[in-house]
């Protein structure tokens, strides 16, 4: 649900082959990445991989083949007790009392005045004893700021309990049109038999494995969760399991890059306490009517109240990529909205960007201008995802 | 023109700096640069005749995820810009010192060639870097 938002200027040189003056976090697999020549970056208090060889490299070896990505980062809480779907069913604005074992759903964790607070996947799972749990991934970025939160919340059910597992696992991604048939040999069950946004408790080498078929590429794919000591076997089994389809490791530079094509918010650009899901085109993720949740009497005005922007997708002229910040304008210079998000694209060749700008403006194929830094570029506003991936 | 790198000079921002024997100086940024950039999409360079300030900007590289700002290592009049380069920026990664030159200049004031670094300065500032 995130990549990095750095700034790779000439005068900041990204650290390389070495975090032992570093006091940021690691992940179980940051040695891995330090002797396999990845520049890290700061990402969310930790030292994350940006890129190995090349962001283009790394984009166009997820689309055609695949890609492995370390997304230890990202939070990961759990929460037991058989009333633990009704406590998130009180704070998704996904509905969750109806979740089977083995569903995974996108949703939104908001602010009584409907405003987002974190973007997270929500997992129905089932213990070796047999016990559901639901498992909740969040931001990196946000992980504090939600463990502060639920704090009250948690309070009003002493029944569920709530552990922070982050530290103690790790966080795989396998993503691209060859991930199946990558991860199909370490594993026992038919994983190609794990439908989209479905999940399972399975076992690698006899080692628990949590097996999501979800991704934050566009692509085809899994994400893994596993013991942190395990993390380094499982990742160097999963890069020799893919050599003959061509995977390499790919940092969050394309992990960036491959969610924009893919039109997936970021939170941070598309996402904030002051956009409602609404407003993000992310409506599909509220499910409001029969269930009252945090912020679902605010969400109920918001849904019939008049947006004041809505998000939209923006193709550049020329070479030079719109970043966050950036102005949208009118064809008589009036300003109608800022960009969120914006790269050059590896499979397009071209800019693209995400922004928020005037409803009435919505429209496909309008002919803007974007501020690129004091010159106007001429862009048009597109149809979103910018790519999608042909359907196997 | 042959251009040696290591007797060049050298800007703390990774621009370099040849001077030729009638004063023309021909400017470039380093490999260093170019590979920690990597995945190059655009450069802006500045116009012909146009007046440079030591230290200050004259361009701009844009690669997939920033954007950063090119600074003159030297003050000078642009006498001649590579303007192929802009089209065909993988140049820079094959040879950013012969083939990927991307500007020269007249200079106002060769002093300033003083105050720049040798190879080796150059190298050891990068070798903290890295």
């Amino acid at each position: 649900m995130e990549s990095p938002s750095y700034r790779t200027v000439l005068e900041t040189f990204t650290k390389r082959n070495s975090v032992t003056q570093s006091s940021n976090l690691t992940t179980p697999l940051t040695a891995w990445h330090c002797e396999h020549g990845a520049r890290l970056a700061e990402f969310a208090g930790y030292d994350m991989p940006i890129q190995y060889t090349g962001i283009v490299a790394e984009h166009n070896a997820t689309r055609s083949a695949v890609g492995l990505f370390d997304i230890s980062h990202m939070g990961r809480l759990r929460f037991d007790g058989s009333r633990a779907d009704q406590l998130l069913d009180h704070l998704l604005t996904r509905r969750v009392t109806d979740m089977k074992v083995g569903q995974v759903r996108y949703s939104l964790v908001c602010n009584e005045e409907g405003g987002i607070l974190d973007d997270v996947l929500v997992s129905c799972l089932e213990s070796p004893s047999s016990k559901n749990y639901f498992l909740l991934v969040v931001n990196a970025s946000n992980r504090p700021k939600i463990l502060k939160w639920l704090q009250p919340h948690l309070a009003d059910f002493p029944d569920v309990q709530m552990t922070d597992v982050t530290d103690q696992t790790a966080m795989i991604a396998v993503q691209g049109p060859r991930a199946v048939e990558v991860c199909k040999p370490l594993f026992s069950i038919p994983i190609d038999q794990i439908g989209y946004y479905k999940s399972r408790v399975t076992q690698q080498m006899g080692k628990a494995t949590i097996l999501s078929r979800t991704g934050y590429t566009g692509e085809d794919g899994f994400e893994l969760i596993v013991k942190a000591d395990e993390a380094p076997r499982i990742w160097e089994n999963l890069m020799l399991s893919g050599r003959d389809a061509g995977i390499v490791p790919v940092g969050l530079g394309a992990r960036d890059t491959l969610r924009l094509e893919a039109s997936m918010p970021l939170y941070g650009h598309e996402l904030d306490e002051q956009i409602d899901p609404f407003r993000a085109g992310l409506g599909f993720a509220v499910n409001l009517g029969d269930r009252q949740f945090v912020g679902s009497e605010a969400l109920e005005g918001l849904k019939i109240g008049k947006a004041t922007s809505v998000r939209v997708g923006l193709m550049l002229d020329g070479m030079r990529a719109a970043r966050q910040g950036a102005s949208v304008l009118d064809s008589d210079s009036r300003v109608i909205g800022i960009v969120t998000s914006g790269s050059h694209s590896p499979t397009l060749n071209q800019p693209i960007a995400m922004a928020y700008i005037e409803p009435s403006m919505a429209i496909e194929n309008l002919a803007v201008e974007v501020d690129i830094r004091g010159s106007r570029v001429s862009a048009k506003i597109c149809s979103q995802p910018f790519y999608r991936r042909k359907s196997s | 023109m042959t251009i040696d790198p290591k007797q060049l000079r050298y800007a703390s921002t990774h621009e370099w700096v040849s001077l030729d024997s009638s004063g023309i100086a021909t400017i470039g940024i380093s490999a260093f640069a170019v590979e920690e950039l990597t995945d190059l999409v655009f450069m802006a360079l500045p116009k012909l005749g146009q007046k440079l300030v030591a230290q200050q900007e004259f361009g701009e590289v844009e690669s997939v995820k920033a954007v950063s700002p090119l600074y003159s290592p030297v003050s000078g009049e642009v006498v001649e810009i590579h303007s192929e380069l802009v089209s065909e920026l993988e140049i820079l990664g094959e040879d950013p010192y012969e083939k990927g030159w991307l500007m020269k200049v007249k200079l106002s004031d060769p002093s300033e060639l003083d105050k720049l670094m040798d190879y080796s300065a150059y190298q050891k500032q990068c070798g903290e870097a890295a």
